[in-house]
């Protein structure tokens, strides 16, 4: 068990090396976010976007994380490293492990860099401990399900169209309590008003953890 | 085998027929126009039987996915280790590459039903509530879901490099859209907590109601399986002579 | 040479049938190496030689069939099958932006590697990858790439050697490493399997030699039983094809 968290580790590591050398996904997708944010102020007007703040943020933050996925794995997939992954003495859902914490570990650096500059340009309240929470659950949730389904799009056809199709159908719930759940964050409300929203997170979180490190072996062996 | 097939979707087809004459008796002449709604709430008997036929067509999808899957990983166990559950273990996996064509063959038909379903939906919906959408009513939110998780499973396929991996994805695609679904149906009535709206017929119903609804859901589901019994001899004719051009 | 016999089988393929849709790659192909033994694969485009190292290599589940690699069985523990085989084929499987050191501590961390940095200098030494060790894989020259890619292919000591044609991505000097290698690990009773294009390449390093074609092993035969000019007769017979 401790050698397969080892391994684990040593994706996880791998890919953040690569990353901060080329800086990647952690330029490119934070200033997408951004932008996504500033068109959206100009779609509406300022004061009833304030209403749809929290909307506005996981709009961008979800447009930010499929960018990032798709990014990530693309590089994979043209060094052909992940074949390379493959003929290493580990089962396939350590992989699918090592990979996801990869793809977490990005889009929670997205995030950290976005949403203070989100609560700057929306004057909202600038720290909250319940948003911490409530976009780590959520950017979970992305990362299963995101590692799963960049794995099948990135040996498609149309790899940049495929990932969204697949993606946004199903992290559906996962967005819709993020929404929530932010929302009465922001509005000052207590931590009970929205557990029901985390608890679906969780509920959501673990069950597709587990079946996507289940099925990632059909994914990747031919 | 496959006139058996061929004999037993015709039957079905015959079935069916007999079934729709009567449900669209039931619902043209026999069953009394609602109170409140009026003669467009006869859609009812059509846009239910949809939506019933979408989510059957989902499972099929679902235990189809997850046989093929388990046909797949089953691939070189050898039968002294398994010798009890080896009977049918044997039998997945000769059937591998059926499973696939079921679970694809469920998505074809099930897309039209949910289609189907969102349109009649929409055009019940414009005249009792007076709009041609609402997100508010979670069955309608979910529907919706549903038809987009089908489109994906279908475009994985087709945009796939081969056709086998196209089959593992689309797998893959369906088990996970399963267990979504839910998941959406969970958020969507949360979040309906919120803003009550419209909803599709939450009262009871009256006896000819009841009839009429049942009849209609036989009829339609009948007809779901004769034409999912065509289609997967269509699909299979053009597996036998894809492999006959090919060699 | 041929006391061999009482070697164990290092690798003991029964059967095997790799099918991608309605094409059939390998159509029950049986194949015995015995420890020790350097086996050399010869035959067409498109017989399915990649196709075998590939699902040798596990990065592809066969159709049908029983395969056993170091006695472990491919189905039950192909995580062991993996601890004991080493690939070198066209794809050098290496990290672009990642450092020579980087690369091969990453694989030695993943194939569990005693003491890595004592062998990570070892293998750095010996394939006089020394003096670019801390560079970037991208700044590294073609012929440095090969070389650090077969030394990701031995870091980990392994028992068998898979080869998809390497002579063709190699320049002489990753080349004559290359023979090296195999020459050390045949001498320690190591068994190397290699696909080739070249029916003389094939007879001058192995102790064996098979043909491939029509998705099964149609010819094997010991290459002292044989010289060029009957191999080239025999290949054509079963291929068609003249090398």
């Amino acid at each position: 068990m401790n050698k397969s968290l080892d391994k684990v580790f040593a994706i996880l590591w791998k890919d953040i090396l690569s990353e901060l050398r080329t800086k990647d996904v952690i330029i490119s997708v934070p200033v997408f976010a951004l932008l996504v944010i500033v068109i959206f102020n100009f779609a509406f007007e300022p004061d009833r976007v304030r209403l749809v703040a929290s909307g506005v943020l996981w709009v961008a933050l979800t447009f930010a994380g499929v960018l990032g996925l798709s990014r990530s794995f693309a590089v994979e997939k043209d060094q052909g490293s992940l074949e390379g992954l493959m003929l290493c003495p580990v089962g396939r859902d350590v992989i699918y492990f090592g990979k996801m914490l990869g793809s977490l570990t990005f889009i929670l650096v997205v995030a950290i860099i976005v949403l203070p500059i989100f609560f700057i340009l929306f004057n909202l309240p600038v720290f909250k401990p319940e948003l911490v929470l409530i976009v780590f659950l959520a950017t979970i949730g992305f990362a299963s399900v995101g590692t799963l389904f960049s794995a099948i799009a990135v040996n498609t056809k149309a790899r940049d169209i495929m990932l969204p199709i697949l993606f946004f159908p199903i992290m559906a719930p996962v967005i819709i309590s993020a929404v929530k759940a932010t929302e009465l964050a922001l509005a000052g409300e207590s931590w009970g008003s929205f557990s029901t929203w985390l608890q679906v997170m969780v509920a959501f979180d673990i069950i597709f953890l587990v079946v996507s490190s289940l099925v990632f072996e059909f994914i990747v062996e031919e | 085998m496959k006139e058996n097939r061929v004999m037993r979707s015709n039957i079905l087809l015959v079935v069916s027929f007999v079934l729709m004459i009567a449900s669209l008796y039931l619902v043209f002449v026999y069953v009394p126009t609602e109170k409140e709604m009026g003669i467009v709430q006869r859609i009812f008997y059509l846009m239910v039987p949809m939506g019933w036929l979408a989510i059957l067509s989902f499972h099929i999808v679902f235990i189809g996915s997850i046989l093929y899957l388990l046909a797949l990983s089953l691939t070189m166990l050898k039968r002294k280790r398994l010798s009890r559950c080896w009977k049918v273990v044997s039998y997945l996996r000769k059937r591998e590459r059926k499973w696939d064509t079921l679970a694809y063959c469920s998505a074809e038909v099930g897309i039209v039903c949910t289609t189907l379903a969102l349109i009649t939906g929409s055009i019940w919906a414009k005249p009792i509530w007076g709009v041609w959408w609402t997100w508010s009513e979670p069955r309608l939110t979910a529907t919706l879901v549903l038809w987009l998780i089908y489109l994906a499973y279908l475009m994985v396929r087709s945009f796939a490099t081969e056709e086998s991996r196209g089959a593992r994805f689309a797998a893959v695609v369906g088990i996970i859209g399963f267990i979504d679904i839910p998941f959406v149906i969970l958020a969507t009535t949360l979040w309906r907590g919120l803003h009550p709206g419209p909803i599709i017929f939450a009262g009871g119903l009256a006896p000819p109601m009841l009839l009429t609804l049942l009849i209609s859901i036989a009829a339609y589901t009948v007809l779901y399986f004769s034409l999912l019994g065509r289609r997967i001899g269509l699909r299979e004719v053009g597996t036998e002579i894809k492999k006959l051009t090919h060699d | 040479m041929d006391g061999s016999s009482c070697q164990p089988l290092a690798v003991d393929i029964q059967e095997l049938t790799k099918s991608f849709g309605n094409h059939l790659a390998l159509k029950g192909l049986d194949l015995k190496v015995r420890k020790g033994d350097f086996l050399t694969i010869v035959g067409p485009n498109g017989a399915g030689k990649t196709t075998l190292i590939k699902v040798l290599a596990t990065t592809m589940r066969p159709s049908s069939g029983s395969v056993q690699v170091a006695g472990f069985d491919l189905k039950e523990n192909p995580v062991q099958v993996r601890c004991n085989i080493g690939i070198v084929s066209h794809h050098p499987f290496l990290y672009d932006d990642l450092t020579s050191f980087e690369n091969l501590k990453f694989y030695g961390r993943m194939y569990g590697v005693p003491d890595l940095e004592e062998r990570i200098h070892t293998v750095a030494i010996r394939f006089e990858l020394i003096p670019r060790l801390h560079h970037q894989v991208r700044t590294l020259s073609r012929g440095l790439r090969q070389r650090l890619s077969i030394a990701r292919a031995v870091i980990h000591n392994p028992r068998i050697m898979l080869l998809d044609e390497p002579e063709s991505g190699l320049d002489q000097h990753a080349s004559a490493m290359l023979q090296e290698t195999l020459d050390a690990m045949s001498a320690e009773e190591g068994t190397i399997i290699m696909t080739t294009h070249s029916l003389e390449y094939g007879l001058k390093v192995g102790n064996r030699v098979a043909i491939l074609t029509g998705g099964k092993i149609a010819y094997e035969e010991s290459t002292q039983a044989l010289n060029l000019d009957n191999l080239r007769e025999t290949y054509y017979r079963y291929t068609g094809t003249r090398r």
